[in-house]
């Protein structure tokens, strides 16, 4: 037996004329995190509403837990936790009151319910919340409240629907670390996200989705050396005005180098990919003085994951997210 | 059955948590059957005298609890509607449980909080002096008949909140259906003293034959025929409603 707890083969959905998901097929191994990676409108949701089998898909052969989802849906709810991407507390209830509910739900037997309610609200920081109504509670502690309703039956598998959309910096590091406990306990994680530091910090394997297709899948450090290049980050200290021109001609100069593969102005910033910084960082400064530009700051690091969307879809992620939002 | 026991259950509490939480809610609800009895049956009391005979609140009274049971039912579909709107529904949909739990324990929260209000409406027109003539099993009775016609409305509620895209729509029919569908029956006044096309559309209107046999037990006394005219009446309201939406939902709730 494989150890993929998921398997796609061929997924595909559409929505009217709109193909929400093209001919997608991954595997997910057990205990690990899995990130879909995509920006607005990619078809995350879409994928997890059709793994958790909410939705039903138009094409493709899908396993959850050894489980086709068409063939017993009711094996697969019983088996996953889903944690959706938007907040679904009932402003009404209390703490406590949205636990019950969810374990019997799960038909938790009444014999070591409220001990497992007890496990889960320490696991996402809610000791002491128990009876406190949702309506009064910060967006960040619904988000925990979704989070411990998900976990209440001990799901081996869950599905995270942009775990921290809309939290702050502490929030979204708490809710990073119940999923990494998570991970320790043997729990799998199927995660949608939106942001680069999530996917890095968290994943052990991501997957770029666009446009309902997958680009690549890798873990973060081999899609990161698969780029073999480096990103140097320039900024140019002048007046607004003159910025945008100066780094204009900047640019134009750079990408006539042999050794820079591409560059994209992002505001202010200039980011040129080269092979090696070592060889591209004297070239560029030298262009920038025979053009006297002012250069304030001139950095250069490792590629990140944005650097891989770019890499595998042409065009910057934030671009992406501005058009569809 | 066990399983579903306690996801019912789990279900109804939650509904049953709305309900205490939301106290004014139901005093709003019961602000229309209220002004209805007080106001319109002090009202009218002069120029009824001869047309009914007696009490005019006592007349109204049927009228007034039929009223509250449609209304009531009718809107029970309405938080459904929004779980659906908010995610909630559908997440409840990722748990394993028997779809039909959902609207199981919908239909006793409508319900109950119908039977309620039902006995609030009768305490109030005890309170002006109406006197069930049939007693303590007349109450009962009434009650009953009250869950007859609920049964069917609560479904045709349900139905709606599934279909429906948002709750805008839902308050539209809302506003639309109850008052229309009294003034077509004998909630005010005799079927008699309609005009001919409004008693056509009373005749097959099930609240007709509810509010005679409460009225009957309230004003008279126990009269079989119009509790078995009112028995098939609703009875094959509250069939025909299951049937269709049986088949309505089952699309709805795969
Ligand atoms: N119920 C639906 N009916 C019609 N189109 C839909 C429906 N759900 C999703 N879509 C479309 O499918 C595409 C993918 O949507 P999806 O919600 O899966 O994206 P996403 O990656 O989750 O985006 P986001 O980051 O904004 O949550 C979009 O073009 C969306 O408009
Ligand atoms: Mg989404």
């Amino acid at each position: 037996m494989s150890n993929a707890v998921i398997r796609i083969e061929n997924l595909t959905k559409r929505y009217g004329l709109v193909t929400a998901l093209d001919d997608i097929s991954l595997e997910v191994e057990r205990g690990t995190i899995f990130g879909l990676l995509g920006p607005n409108g990619a078809g995350k949701t879409t994928a997890v509403k059709i793994l958790t089998t909410l939705a039903r898909p138009d094409g493709g052969k899908i396993e959850v837990i050894g489980t086709d989802i068409l063939k017993d849906p009711v094996r697969v709810r019983s088996l996953i936790g889903y944690v959706p991407q938007e907040l679904t507390v009932d402003p009404y209830l209390t703490v406590q009151e949205h636990l019950r509910y969810y374990a019997d739900l799960y038909h938790l037997s009444a014999v070591g319910k409220d001990s497992r309610i007890r496990e889960v609200l320490g696991l996402v920081g809610l000791a002491g919340y128990e009876n406190r109504r949702a309506r009064y509670l910060s967006g960040g502690t619904k988000k925990k409240i979704d989070l411990a309703c998900g976990l209440i039956h001990r799901p081996p598998l869950l599905f995270l629907d942009e775990p921290s959309l809309g939290l702050d910096v502490q929030a979204r590091r708490d809710v990073w670390s119940y999923i990494l406990r998570l991970k320790e306990q043997g729990t799998t994680s199927f995660l949608c996200t939106n942001y680069m530091d999530e996917a890095e910090r968290l994943c052990d394997i991501v997957a770029i989705i666009e446009h309902g297709r997958i680009a690549v899948i890798g873990s973060p450090a081999q899609l990161r050396s698969q780029l073999k290049r480096d990103v140097i980050s320039i900024e140019i200290a002048s007046a607004d005005e003159h910025q945008r021109k100066e780094l204009e001609v900047l640019e134009k100069a750079v990408s006539q180098l042999r050794i820079v593969q591409g560059t994209v102005k992002n505001g202010t910033q200039l980011k040129v990919y080269v092979e090696s910084n070592e060889i591209a960082l004297p070239q560029i400064l030298q262009s920038a003085a025979s053009l006297s530009i002012p250069i304030r700051t001139i950095t250069y690091s490792r590629p990140g994951l944005d650097e891989v969307f770019l890499h595998y879809t042409g065009h910057p992620f934030a671009d992406e997210r501005k058009i569809d939002a | 059955m066990l399983e579903f026991a306690q996801e019912t259950k789990a279900q109804l509490v939650r509904w049953m948590i709305h309900l205490r939480r939301e106290p004014f809610n139901m005093a709003f609800n019961l602000l229309n059957p209220v002004i209805l009895l007080i106001f319109m049956g002090g009202a009218f009391q002069g120029l009824a005298q001869d047309s009914v005979g007696g009490d005019y609140r006592a007349y109204l009274l049927p009228g007034v609890l039929a009223l509250t049971v449609f209304g009531n039912s009718m809107a029970g579909g309405i938080p459904l509607l929004f779980d659906k709107e908010n995610g909630f529904l559908l997440r409840l949909m990722s748990a394993p449980i028997t779809r039909v739990s959902i609207l199981v324990s919908r239909f006793l929260a409508i319900n109950i909080n119908t039977s309620l209000q039902c006995l609030i409406i009768l305490g109030l027109g005890f309170i002006f002096g109406i006197r069930i003539a049939t007693g303590v099993g007349g109450v009962l009775t009434l009650m009953v008949i009250g869950l007859l016609l609920g049964f069917g409305v609560t479904v045709i509620s349900l139905i709606l909140a599934f279909i429906l895209e948002n709750h805008g729509d839902f308050f539209a029919i809302l506003g639309i259906s109850a008052l229309p569908l009294s003034f077509l029956s004998s909630a005010f006044v005799p079927v008699d003293s309609l005009p001919v096309w409004m008693r056509l559309i009373a005749w097959v209107n099930p609240m007709t034959y509810t509010i005679d046999a409460m009225r009957s037990l309230i004003l008279s006394g126990w009269h079989g025929s119009l509790l078995a005219q009112m028995a098939v009446a609703l009875v094959l309201f509250d069939g025909a409603m299951l049937w269709f939406g049986a088949k309505v939902l089952r699309r709805h709730l795969a």
